[in-house]
């Protein structure tokens, strides 16, 4: 416990870091995964848009990369995370590895998700003379804001996951504060302070996603 | 010019499975459709009624002939060209498919915002339309609040929103209950009649096509069987899928399972009167029985009220004197259509 006071300066900023890089990764891969989601979407057979090359072309790289362990993409993906983010070592690289998973996951939830919009809904939108970007953006997304809140509660909670590998690249965090402090030094009080905050930052974003969820869905 | 004209339109959809062969939903139509009238497309699922009334709108596309819409031939148009098109036809469907993320105002203002309407015209516009369908006081309601009569008339305000020529009716009562129903009729009707709006009409029910049509055509196996006034197709009906449809509302005489039951019940001779002609009415039929010394009694059958116009059959047991019951029928086959039952 005394060695937990000490450390408390590092404790509270592990716990920043860990908020940092998942904020980030969840705005880059956020956005990204919705416009690949909606890509899968719109160009599924039967789509607004469907368009077969590009709706394969899709699927393949979303299958290729989002079964890789995300302890190994962080590594594989190093030297491109330097020529983006210009260094291989530290918060950024994490994050951007990090972006790059949420993004084909996020794809998938986004997909899920849309594919529940009742297509009657879309199909009288059109009648009315709306175009498809149209539709989209005044529909579509609209309609399935609900259960998309719920789905990115679900990828914050992934990154969090995420966030705690980022310490093989360097990259600060709670993940790496348990293991440099609690595991290799055999202290078990820091290890589960690490663990302790980890459950309080999910406990917290879960309460409001689905209390936001709840609003959207009035329900 | 009719204001909507079908011409020779056929739709193949592929079948499923490599092989299969395609499935011709629609197979050589021709309807043409005036200014202000109301048509039933009446059909069995299956039949291509969905498939026809989705052309009219461009949301499908015809695999060969054409349909022209007040002058433009829509099954030639790009997407982009059929939306201000679009914006003359409105379109109210079985489930309703409102919007749930905007309210009932939010629901009718979207085709005003699609169709570039000002805002500062949209206040007005959606409290009349509102008042028209007697929705006032559900403004600011979701669509999960209301009842099921209640989102029809919704999608009936928000389908007149940009002052359509048209309104096309996708089943609009089928997922309603009887007096919902009549409800949603009523206020159809009113929206042909007060704004002159042409009424197209989808529907397996022949209670909708008789208190709202002005005209039907039946369709099987995607073609159009047999048109015509709607008085004339149900005093009249020549093909055997109309005359189905027709006997659903109003037997014509007994069907062979009844007859057994009726003679069991009832002495005499059986005749059914087919009433399709205002000139003679059931009591003048009834006259001549009477001054025969007939006694009748009603056993089956009922009359109906289409366009006005009263029609039906009905199905008398007639008892007395042979000869007196068979003059009787011979006079009254001289007024009405008279079919003795076997």
């Amino acid at each position: 416990m005394d060695r937990l006071s000490e450390l408390q300066d590092f404790y509270w900023q592990a716990t920043f870091e860990t908020l940092y890089m998942v904020l980030g990764a969840l705005l880059l891969g956020g956005v990204c995964g919705l416009l690949l989601g909606l890509l899968l979407y719109v160009t599924r057979t039967g789509g607004i848009k469907s368009n077969r090359v590009v709706s394969v072309l899709s699927n393949v790289v979303v299958n290729t990369f989002r079964p890789i362990p995300f302890i190994i993409l962080i590594a594989a993906a190093q030297p491109l995370a330097r020529a983006v983010t210009g260094t291989g070592i530290g918060n950024k690289p994490a994050i951007f590895v990090m972006a790059i998973a949420a993004t084909f996951g996020i794809a998938r939830i986004v997909e899920q998700n849309l594919l529940t919009v009742d297509p009657g809904v879309l199909q009288a939108a059109r009648a009315m003379g709306a175009s498809r970007t149209r539709i989209i953006f005044t529909v579509l997304l609209p309609e399935a804001l609900g259960p998309l809140i719920l789905g990115y509660t679900f990828a914050v909670v992934a990154l969090v996951d995420m966030s705690a590998v980022a310490g093989v690249v360097g990259g600060g965090g709670l993940g790496n504060f348990a293991i440099v402090y609690g595991y290799r030094q055999f202290d078990t009080v820091v290890t589960w302070a690490a663990v302790l905050m980890i459950i309080v930052i999910v406990q917290v974003t879960q309460f409001c996603g689905n209390a936001l969820a709840r609003k959207v869905l009035r329900r | 010019m009719a204001l909507i004209e079908i011409r020779a339109v056929s739709r193949e959809f592929p079948g499923r499975g490599r092989k299969a062969p395609a499935i011709h939903a629609l197979d050589g139509v021709d309807l043409e459709i005036e200014s202000g009238e109301i048509v039933g497309i009446v059909g069995y699922s299956g039949a291509g009624k969905s498939t026809l009334l989705r052309l009219i709108n461009a949301l499908d596309r015809p695999t060969s002939g054409t349909v022209t819409v007040d002058g433009s031939v829509v099954s030639a148009l790009t997407e982009r060209q059929l939306l201000p098109v679009r914006a003359e036809i409105g379109m109210i469907f079985q489930q309703f498919n409102l919007l749930s993320s905007r309210t009932v105002w939010g629901n009718i203002a979207y085709p005003l915002q699609v169709a570039g309407v000002p805002k500062s015209e949209h206040q007005r516009r959606i409290s009349d339309l509102l008042h028209f369908v007697g929705l006032a006081d559900k403004a600011h309601a979701w669509p999960n609040e209301l009842s099921g009569g209640q989102k029809q008339r919704v999608g009936i305000a928000r389908a007149l929103a940009t002052n359509p020529k048209i309104l096309l009716a996708d089943e609009p009562t089928s997922a309603l209950d009887p007096q919902t129903t009549d409800e949603v009729l009523a206020l159809l009707r009113r929206v042909n009649e007060e704004f002159g709006i042409t009424i197209v009409l989808i529907t397996h029910e022949m209670e909708v096509v008789r208190t709202l049509a002005h005209r039907v055509a039946v369709m099987e196996k995607g073609r159009i069987v047999e048109t015509g006034p709607v008085f004339d197709l149900f005093a009249n009906p020549q093909h055997e899928a109309t005359r189905r449809f027709v006997s659903t509302l109003v037997e014509q005489g007994p069907p062979e399972r009844t007859r057994e039951r009726l003679r069991e019940r009832h002495e005499g001779r059986f005749v059914t009167l087919s009433l399709r002609d205002e000139s003679v009415t059931p009591s003048d039929v009834f006259a001549q029985l009477i001054d025969r010394g007939v006694r009748f009694e009603l056993i089956h059958g009922g009359v109906e009220d289409v366009n006005g116009r009263t029609f039906g059959h009905l199905t008398l047991a007639l008892t007395g004197d042979p000869a007196r019951v068979d003059e009787a029928i011979t006079a009254v086959s001289g007024m009405v259509e008279t079919t003795e039952v076997p």
